[in-house]
């Protein structure tokens, strides 16, 4: 941490405030003591300041939460060398996020409460932003035994994930629904049939052309319906962690409707892209789930838009060269996106598709809520986490500037409108672009 | 030199293709739908004349004089390794034959690695099968000399497809109108997929005949007409393409059983007989023979499934040539 960061009373006064949790859209400022929110809004200006209190101008630019990232891919424990806690972390603060919330696919899995507070301390000596575990449904991510739910709870985990693993065997995914429902524990499932989902992009005519196995859109939407009836029957909170095709929409819109405790999230790159952008074997562009068709990818903004999905996750999964400088079908799903998240998905604002309030809301107050966080809000009383954004402002990510340890970015070269300038966490300044510090 | 006088003199070259005239505007040789109608016809062209040749007398060319080829096989080959290998020398090249699966990567060393260093040894030309579609292309973006896809997983296999449409040529004359039906697992098959590009772009009028399992997502967006029945699908055809039923492939259940697959989709006189009477029969071998073609019609008047290997040889002599007249003619002028 920066020198002259200490946090102290400061005022970040003439900005156009952006806070969907309370409604407030228009111009003010923020005030920020010890690392909390004292006041924010139209009456949070320079002439109120009082002697001892930093003031901060920030005339044209806007001020946000800071975003909670529900999916995030790190290496530490086991593979730091495509990303420690630390590298993510400032990959995090360049792209406005405060909270991160870690995969338990780490070596070892992240299936005890040993480790759930293994990454609690390491993140606290080591990340610049807030870092929260999702902890495994089953023990070793096998999906043959349910991890011990309750501890992993108390230890801090903030919900249970099989990460990149659905959880297939219908009767354990059961039971964990409905020993989770006890401990109030929120489980988030990766919706994919396994054995329809041997592919390595969307089944269509893309993948036929380039003579690569395909995953059927189906694959994803079975899964969901199974844990929908299974919900349905235990009552648990449930989650999915990312859907990527109009028909899930649908699946979800009706689980909804009859009130069903379900929520879910979309990745950035699935909002952003399709398949098409995988070109010729591009495999930065491989994910999972895969990029499906330009119809599926407007149903899914469609989608954020009506509230539907719930939030939006940069499902940042950093993939060294060497599994990525493959062969297509040999190389390793996964895409880096914290930084860039913010950026890519503020094009769907710019090009007049989504209010910004919504696309704010479902990347910072919604995750919180459905986290039970108190951050995500700007708020008198909340944790000072927020970023200062300059909404107009374009780059272009270059590789060399990232700062994730690992390059596997599907917009490198790519220029985005709209840029983080400085990001705040409990009140320190753990990021500044150009002159502000 | 002796070759540009043969060639000169040989009435059939100078009538058909003047010999430097430069025919690829690519460096390397990647996949059908890379090239144009008119490089197709080129090429078939002057492998047409290299048939001729290699009848001929003096089948030793000296046109690749001093130049490397390496043939890299990252999957067991038989007829199309040692056809590109007979190709290169025929020409005049030096020819080396590595059979990676043995090698390096057996030791760890990826597609890539490998590739980095061949290339710095400097051949002229690379032939790369792999067993993932795009490989050779990833292959090829990392290397500077020409790169030709000799198979590529389940993506392209455009040699192949150049000596079907030569065979089928030197059969029908012309390829335009022609009735084609491609059969069997065409969802594994690369030679399929290099097939329905170039006849289409040639004119033909392309069916494919499978059980839905064994048929891609789409595939009638390739501009073919589906059956699944080869009763249907075969009637009034002028060509009967044969596709091997690919069980090395096959991670799921594609088709029951082996039996069924033959009772319903196998090529025998009876079903032949649904074609036209002087349709040709064609195989990519090799041929699981009793499974998805019959050894009575496999070995029968209609086929030329040998002389697809035959064409084999001149269509990858052709490729070679028109590669390096890339580079050779700069040295001409």
């Amino acid at each position: 941490m920066s020198p002259g960061a200490t946090p102290h009373r400061r005022a970040y006064v003439n900005a156009t405030i952006i806070d969907p949790f309370s409604g407030l859209s228009g111009p003010g400022g923020i005030l920020v003591d010890d690392g909390w929110i004292l006041a924010v809004g139209p009456k949070v200006t320079k002439e109120q300041q009082g002697v001892g209190t930093t003031v901060l101008d920030c005339v044209g630019l806007t001020i946000i939460p800071g975003l909670v990232d529900m999916r995030v891919f790190t290496g530490e424990p086991g593979t730091e060398y495509r990303e420690t806690l630390a590298t993510a972390s400032e990959a995090a603060a360049a792209g406005g996020v405060t909270t991160m919330i870690v995969m338990p696919n780490t070596q070892p899995i992240i299936d005890d409460a040993a480790i759930v507070d293994y990454i609690l301390r390491r993140a606290r000596d080591t990340a610049m932003v807030r870092v929260a575990p999702m902890a495994a449904i089953t023990k070793g991510l096998a999906g043959e035994m349910m991890s011990e739910i309750g501890g992993l709870k108390e230890a801090g985990a903030v919900a249970v994930t099989d990460a990149t693993h659905s959880v297939a065997n219908a009767n354990l995914f059961r039971r964990a629904l409905t020993y989770a429902k006890d401990f109030d524990m929120l489980v988030v499932q990766h919706v994919e049939e396994p054995s329809l989902s041997r592919g390595v992009m969307n089944s269509s005519e893309s993948a036929s052309r380039l003579g690569l196995a395909g995953i059927p859109f189906m694959s994803e939407v079975i899964m969901l319906e199974r844990d929908i009836r299974l919900v349905e029957l235990t009552g648990a909170r449930y989650h999915a962690s990312q859907i990527s095709c109009a028909e899930s929409l649908s699946v979800i819109r009706a689980a909804k409707a009859k009130g069903l405790p379900v929520t879910c999230g979309v990745s950035v790159h699935h909002l952003t892209l399709n398949e098409n952008d995988i070109g010729a074997y591009r495999t930065f562009f491989k994910i999972s789930p895969p990029l499906r068709n330009e119809g599926d990818r407007r149903a899914l903004v469609a989608g954020v838009i009506d509230g539907s999905i719930d939030v939006i996750v940069s499902s940042h999964d950093p993939q060294s060269a060497d599994t990525k400088r493959l062969p297509f079908a040999e190389a390793a799903f996964g895409a880096i996106g914290l930084e860039t998240m913010l950026s890519a998905a503020l094009g769907l604002f710019h090009n007049g598709t989504m209010p910004l309030s919504r696309l704010i809301e479902a990347m910072s107050a919604k995750p919180a809520e459905i986290l039970g966080l108190e951050s995500g809000r700007l708020a008198p009383g909340a944790p000072a986490d927020f970023a200062v954004v300059d909404l107009n402002q374009s780059w272009t990510v270059q590789e060399a500037k990232l700062h994730s340890r690992s390059k596997n970015s599907p917009l490198e070269n790519c220029t985005l409108e709209g840029r983080v300038v400085e990001t705040v966490v409990a009140g320190r300044t753990v990021y500044a672009y150009g002159r502000r510090s | 030199m002796q070759t540009l006088i043969l060639a000169l003199t040989h009435p059939v070259l100078m009538t058909i293709v003047p010999h430097r005239r430069q025919i690829l505007s690519s460096q390397h040789f990647l996949a059908i739908d890379d090239v144009s109608h008119t490089e197709i016809n080129a090429l078939l062209d002057l492998a047409q004349s290299y048939v001729m040749e290699g009848s001929a007398q003096h089948r030793q060319s000296q046109l690749l004089e001093g130049q490397t080829q390496v043939n890299l096989f990252f999957e067991a080959s038989t007829r199309t390794q040692s056809s590109f290998e007979i190709a290169g020398k025929r020409l005049g090249a030096d020819v080396m034959s590595m059979a990676v699966s043995t090698s390096a990567i057996s030791k760890g060393e990826t597609v890539l690695d490998t590739a980095m260093t061949i290339n710095a040894m400097h051949p002229n030309f690379l032939v790369v099968r792999h067993p993932s579609s795009g490989a050779v292309e990833l292959l090829a973006q990392k290397v500077s000399c020409a790169v030709i896809n000799a198979g590529d997983g389940q993506h392209e296999h455009p040699t192949q497809a150049l000596l079907d449409a030569l065979t089928i040529r030197r059969h029908k004359i012309v390829i335009e109108g022609l009735k084609i039906a491609i059969c069997g697992d065409v969802l594994h098959s690369r030679v399929a997929r290099s097939n329905i590009h170039l006849l289409n772009k040639l004119g033909a009028r392309v069916r494919v005949v499978a059980p839905s399992t064994l048929l891609p997502t789409a595939i009638a967006n390739f501009g073919v007409e589906v059956f699944h029945t080869m009763h249907e699908g075969l009637r009034d055809a002028d060509v009967v393409m044969m596709l091997r039923l690919q069980l090395e492939r096959m991670s799921g259940a594609f088709v029951p059983s082996q039996r069924e697959y033959y009772n319903f989709y196998g090529l025998n006189d009876e079903k032949l007989k649904f074609a036209k009477p002087d349709a040709l029969v064609m195989h990519p071998g090799p041929m699981n023979r009793g499974i998805e073609i019959d050894s009575n019609v496999a070995d029968g008047a209609q086929s030329v499934i040998r002389e697809q290997v035959e064409m084999g040889v001149a269509v990858r002599m052709a490729v070679l040539d028109a590669l390096s007249r890339n580079w050779r003619t700069g040295e001409a002028s």
